[in-house]
């Protein structure tokens, strides 16, 4: 049985712990606006490009003058994934979710004798896998140091993937990340970009369109932005739904703290009239012995 | 005049979109005005600036660095890597611009990629000198 006074200090951590998870909570909630502010305005831009690169694609027949970053290589032996996740842990099961999703896509493909190679963006996702695949990680991207997401992210990242294809380090690339769909939902999603995988245009112009420079030029300069684009994208969803998942996180620890300091109190009430009903049937007691 | 729709969008955001008289785009193979019914068009673009005029004699001026321009029945869409309007154009911006292209152009080989970050260089010092700075 706890003293009281232990009781007493057991109740004063719990309020001390609420307190900061609810700060928490809300700063998670005022991040998360700018963030998901930031996620839809980007959006417009990569709609209009997977149009844009529809519409061309369309046109081409894929031939062997076909840029690599559509056409693929021609095999599909090795394999790069890209794992998005957050720098910063309590946010509920954001970041395990996506490194599950990873690690399963990765599982499947090394059963099926590929192999496999990984990036890491975010230093969670990086501690996750480096457990099980400490040799298959070949570099780790850290943005910590990164308060808002840029376009100059999305591209140093691309980069870094397109200088490792065109050294022919792997074949196919896919891309792990979390889309937000709103604040309880974040949905860990897995996405190749390479080769680029295009919508067919639903309503392609019939139009004959005019092209300067010539198409494929166009095509080989819009593949690569198309990819820095998808990282992009894939970052700044990333940044909403870890916000997103940090706040519900906090908020549920919130509750937790509330209800366990109600028990506590309880617990501390009753062991408190406990004593002083015992005190009083001692002093009753006595003075009757006399 | 025929107006037709035009927008301006950058990864970040989307910088314009409306009805416009005419755009004048600093397209890699040299400038281009796009007026209302344009031929179905798909360019690059090199670093300039963006005309648009959506009152006869009155100009915005943006500066866009990359990217590409999709005319089609719709209207026209430009896909900016970067794009900064005239407002917000200072000297600060344009020398930070500068010493990016000159960057590129110092850790490329490739002719082509340093002819486009020369050419770049050269358009950065030309809105320069032409918002007297």
């Amino acid at each position: 049985m706890p003293s009281l006074k232990d009781l007493r200090n057991r109740i004063a951590s719990v309020k001390a712990t609420q307190k900061i998870t609810k700060a928490m909570q809300m700063v998670a909630a005022a991040k998360l606006r700018r963030a998901q502010t930031a996620a839809e305005a980007a959006r417009p831009y990569a709609e209009r490009m997977a149009v844009v690169l529809g519409n061309l694609a369309s046109g081409i027949i894929v031939g062997p003058e076909t840029p690599r970053l559509l056409a693929g290589t021609g095999s599909d032996r090795v394999h790069l994934l890209i794992v998005c996740t957050a720098e910063r842990g309590l946010c509920g099961a954001f970041n395990s979710s996506i490194a599950r999703l990873a690690r399963d896509h990765a599982n499947r493909l090394l059963a099926e004798g590929k192999t496999v190679k990984i990036i890491c963006v975010g230093k969670k996702g990086y501690d996750i896998l480096r457990r099980q695949f400490a040799e298959q990680i070949i570099e780790f991207i850290d943005l910590r140091s990164v308060r808002q997401i840029g376009f100059e992210q999305g591209d140093m990242i691309a980069q870094k993937v397109l200088a490792r294809f065109e050294a022919g380090e792997f074949d196919v690339a896919t891309l792990f990340y979390s889309r937000f769909r709103s604040v309880i939902a974040q949905i860990p999603t897995a996405q190749q970009i390479i080769p680029a995988q295009i919508e067919a245009a639903g309503t392609a112009s019939d139009a004959v369109y005019d092209y300067e420079p010539d198409e494929g030029e166009i095509l080989t300069t819009l593949l690569p932005r198309n990819l820095t684009v998808q990282i992009f994208r894939a970052l700044l969803e990333n940044a909403a739904s870890e916000q997103g998942a940090r706040m519900s996180a906090m908020d549920n620890a919130t509750r937790n703290a509330g209800e366990m300091i109600k028990k506590q109190t309880m617990t501390y009430n009753r062991s408190r009239q406990a004593m002083i009903t015992k005190e009083l049937i001692e002093i009753i007691s006595g003075a009757e012995a006399l | 005049m025929a107006t037709f729709t035009f927008e301006l969008v950058s990864p970040e955001r989307v910088l314009f979109s409306g009805a416009v008289d005419a755009v004048v785009l600093p397209a890699t193979e040299g400038d281009m005005t796009v007026l209302a019914g344009h031929a179905p068009t798909m360019t690059t673009l090199k670093t300039g600036f963006l005309v648009v005029t959506s009152n006869p004699g009155n100009g915005r001026r943006v500066l866009v660095r990359g990217g590409f321009a999709d005319i089609n029945q719709n209207g026209l869409t430009v896909l900016a890597e970067r794009a900064l309007p005239e407002e917000e154009l200072t000297q600060e911006v344009l020398d930070k611009e500068i010493l990016q292209a000159e960057m590129i152009w110092d850790s490329t080989d490739d002719p082509a990629a340093k002819h486009a970050a020369e050419s770049a260089i050269a358009q950065l010092r030309e809105a320069k000198a032409a918002l007297n700075y």
